[in-house]
């Protein structure tokens, strides 16, 4: 067996109290996939964020080639042949794709050495896939080709082992093949690559040996992904078995949420063309489609922070006069944004403050432009309490909860005033699965208590066990409606290409 | 080696420490200067506090000049909370300072007339920060810019009216006339100037807390502040939060020009404000913006510029010392801020 690429011994990292990691070890051989399995809060961002040099571990030591060394900083990380993909891009997005690349690579004599970097580009492109436009900028790529650039990036500083953080969570299914195939790619090439994960089905696709985290420390490693079974790697991550909540018969009630005839301006993304749904209390309607098809106007006319330029939206049979958020709310709308950090929290003040953000103006919150301190802080230590939101505290910075936890207080604070309807982005990306089992039998909870409920998402068979419709959008309007005892992930895929049902 | 590395959390003792830990290493810093100038480092600070702070008269000069950096640090403390980046504390002042002045020169009732006054001067400075703040609002105009900008102007409108219509006919100096000696803030304490307007702004200060902390459109401001997209989605209207604040911005700096024309001068002239607007940026960041915090700040800086003075004239320092440890102090104190974020650690050498 050649010798490892990297090899980590003994990592032990302590924020606090808290271990983050405790006596970890970890190797990968070149020409291997490594999988980093585990939870949110397991530990896995912090071990590879020790690997490249952004925190210095309290124990253990790192070796690359069987030779110990110390990374304090990502440009040593990157001197010892590791590049990272985080899961926040690095990017200039105002500079071309050539000039991101080249940020920080020394020129010949003081000038950029423009057709050298061309020529890298076009190689790494050609050998791996990964083709990229020189030209363009980044703010003109989408979030697959960005993810790509950071790829080509890290190859071109030389880096024979590459970290991914969790990539696929920011990709449609259609860019994870792509992506896939880059991977291996690279591996059949002798490179090292640590993918991390906490989506079984991917691991178990990609990878030749997985290590399972659990609370900081290995909970088990596995040498086969592809041939043992999901069940054995999930009870590994979470410690006990994960069975996926049963949707029961249900009766719905008249239409609590009615789309009829919107269409919106091109103002940014997509826009709508003649789009009519209705979704009925007690009733949960998917909506499935390739991002960028028009999910996100949509979202933002129904959450009443983009106003239709025709047609009517009726919530609870009342109509829809002005757009606004707080208008919608007043009517019963809940919502459950897709970006949990840019448009549902506040990171940088207490938790409470988000958990009571969009209800400060009613009587439960304030009185006379008071704040009622007593009822804000009973609320959310209730709500934290309910939901079993892990945090010291309501006053606890909620930029410092896990993604997880996020999406609970984000589901506690809409579900509290008892939505008539529910408008629901993406509720699970990003989260694990046993936090991802709670939301989801939270959404069937509020189904049973009549609330009608739409789920906009990307990841098909979530919509399938969820929903009892699933309506197909494409380049901006709805292309199709199915029943789910109807529909399969595959007549869903092809629907999403815009075939008719 | 060191390196630095984010911090999880931030300890509560540090809104006090990081302060302290600012002014301190500007002390530092500055002794140098002193010793530069050939002075005895420990005797020119000695001048320096016992002239500020040494003595009850003492005390009251520097409460007195405090008192509008109080006010205008409340006013950019207020503004930073919703990111509204009010650097025009200085032209809201002279604004005010011209309002209150044409009140206070009509005869009337004392206290009717100082009450007046501080509504002039308060409408006149929120009318100034209302400018910049439109701007942004409606044509996305960088406020930074624009709210600086219209320092100058402000400043050469105060100069062409006290060069112009107001100007003395009979000394033919260029400075308002006098407001009535009726409308003069009474003064709180026998042979001192220890004036109405200083206890205003230390009643201010307070207000100012509540509003923030514990207001509906306090909690707007600190929303909008952090997250202006989860405060738009929340239901919060934005652009009238950020109008809101900047009134009341406005309205603080202000008041700052009333204390010094009700209390001080009782007459504009063009060395009015000796840069409290821009001093009120400094105490707002030294008190990290809680208004609370801004009383001590304000006193810490009021001290340094009165003690400048003394010392100046006892150990041949220039009296410029006190610009230079104002900057020193802002400049500790955004190197300070560092440490809520990330923390010191050692490492070993890197191979």
């Amino acid at each position: 067996m050649p010798a490892p690429l990297i090899e980590m011994r003994g990592i032990t990292k302590s924020f606090g109290a808290v271990k983050a990691n405790e006596a970890v070890d970890l190797s990968v051989a070149p020409g291997e996939i490594l999988g980093l399995l585990g939870e949110n809060g397991a530990g896995k961002t912090t071990l590879m964020n020790v690997l490249f040099g952004a925190y210095a571990p309290d124990a253990g030591e790192i070796l690359v080639q069987d030779r110990p060394v110390a990374i304090n900083s990502s440009a040593d990380a990157l001197a010892a042949g590791i590049g990272m993909v985080h899961q926040h891009f690095h990017l200039a997005p105002r500079l071309s794709v050539l000039e991101n690349l080249l940020i920080g690579i020394p020129g010949r004599s003081g000038r950029i050495d423009r057709a050298g970097g061309l020529a890298r580009l076009a190689e790494i492109g050609r050998q791996h896939g990964l083709a990229l436009d020189p030209d363009l900028p980044v703010s003109a790529l989408s979030v697959g080709e960005q993810q790509r650039l950071e790829i080509v990036k890290a190859l071109f500083r030389g880096a024979r082992l590459l970290i991914l953080d969790e990539p696929t969570a920011v990709l449609a299914p259609t860019e994870v093949d792509g992506l896939f195939s880059a991977l291996r790619s690279m591996a059949a090439q002798g490179l090292g690559i640590i993918f991390i994960s906490h989506k079984l089905n991917e691991v178990r696709a990609l990878t030749h040996r997985c290590v399972v985290l659990r609370h900081g420390r290995v909970a088990g490693r596995v040498d086969t992904p592809a041939s043992t079974i999901s069940s054995e790697m999930a009870r590994l991550m979470c410690g006990h078995e994960i069975v996926p909540p049963a949707r029961g018969p249900s009766t719905p009630g008249p239409a609590v949420l009615t789309l009829d005839g919107i269409s919106t301006s091109h103002h940014s993304g997509m826009a709508l063309r003649d789009v009519s749904l209705s979704v009925r209390g007690g009733e949960i309607l998917g909506i499935a489609g390739v991002s960028g098809n028009g999910q996100r106007a949509l979202a933002g006319v129904i959450s009443g922070v983009r106003a239709p330029d025709a047609g009517r939206m009726t919530i609870a049979g009342k109509a829809v006069s002005r757009f606004s958020p707080s208008a919608v709310q007043a009517l019963g709308l809940g919502r459950i944004p897709e970006d949990r950090m840019t448009t549902g929290l506040v990171t940088n003040l207490p938790l409470a403050d988000s958990m009571v953000l969009p209800r400060i103006g009613t009587v439960a919150f304030s009185r006379n432009g008071l704040l009622r301190q007593d009822a804000i802080r009973t609320f959310a230590e209730a709500q934290i309490k309910a939901y079993d939101i892990r945090c010291p505290g309501p006053m606890t910075r909620a930029g410092a909860l896990s993604g997880g936890n996020l999406q609970k207080a984000l589901l506690a604070r809409e579900l509290a005033f008892d939505p008539k309807v529910l408008i629901v982005s993406q509720p699970t990306r990003g989260l694990d699965i046993g936090a991802a089992r709670f939301i989801h039998e939270k959404f069937l909870d509020m189904r049973a208590k009549g609330c009608g409920i739409i789920v906009i998402g990307e990841d098909l068979e979530e919509l399938l066990m969820l929903c009892d419709r699933i309506a197909v959008m494409y380049e901006g309007r709805i292309v199709g409606t199915l029943n789910s005892a109807d529909a399969s992930v595959a007549r869903l895929g092809l629907m999403m290409t815009g075939a008719e049902a | 080696m060191f390196r630095l590395e984010a911090r999880t959390s931030t300890p509560a003792w540090f809104n006090l420490a990081l302060p302290l830990l600012a002014i301190g290493a500007t002390l530092i810093l500055c002794s140098g200067l002193i010793a530069l100038a050939g002075a005895g480092v420990v005797e020119a600070y000695g001048v320096m506090f016992s002239a500020s702070l040494g003595d009850s008269y003492a005390i009251t000069e520097t409460l007195v000049r405090a008192a509008p950096m109080i006010f205008t640090g409340l006013a950019v403390a207020v503004a930073f909370r919703a990111k509204f980046w009010n650097i025009g504390a200085e032209g809201q002042l002279l604004a005010g300072a011209v309002a209150s002045c044409a009140v206070g020169a009509i005869p009337m009732p004392g206290p009717l007339a100082m009450l007046l006054m501080a509504l002039a001067g308060a409408a006149a400075g929120a009318a100034v920060a209302l400018i910049p703040a439109t701007l942004r609002v409606k044509f996305r105009v960088d406020d930074v810019v624009s709210s600086l900008l219209l320092n100058s102007v402000i400043f050469y409108a105060l100069m062409a009216l006290i060069e112009g219509p107001w100007k003395d006919s009979f000394s033919g100096y260029p400075i308002s006339p006098p407001i009535e000696d009726s409308a003069n803030f009474p003064v709180l304490l026998e042979g001192t100037r220890l004036h109405l307007g200083v206890v205003a702004a230390l009643v201010a200060a307070p207000v100012i807390w509540f509003v923030v902390a514990r207001t509906t459109l306090g909690f707007r401001i600190r929303v909008t502040g952090e997250n202006p997209e989860a405060a738009r989605y929340g239901g919060i209207n934005v652009e009238r939060v950020l109008i809101s604040t900047a009134l009341l911005s406005g309205a603080l700096a202000g008041l700052a020009g009333v204390g010094e024309v009700g209390g001080v001068h009782f007459q504009v002239m063009s060395d009015i404000s000796p840069g409290y607007g821009y001093s009120g940026i400094v105490v707002a960041m030294l008190a990290r913006l809680n208004p609370l915090g801004v009383v001590p700040a304000a006193i810490f800086l009021a001290a340094v510029m009165t003690g400048a003075e003394a010392m100046s004239r006892a150990t041949g320092v220039p009296a410029f010392l006190s610009d230079v440890i104002q900057g020193t102090a802002l400049l500790a104190m955004l190197v300070a801020l560092l440490f809520t974020a990330y923390r010191i650690r050692r490492v070993g050498i890197a191979k």
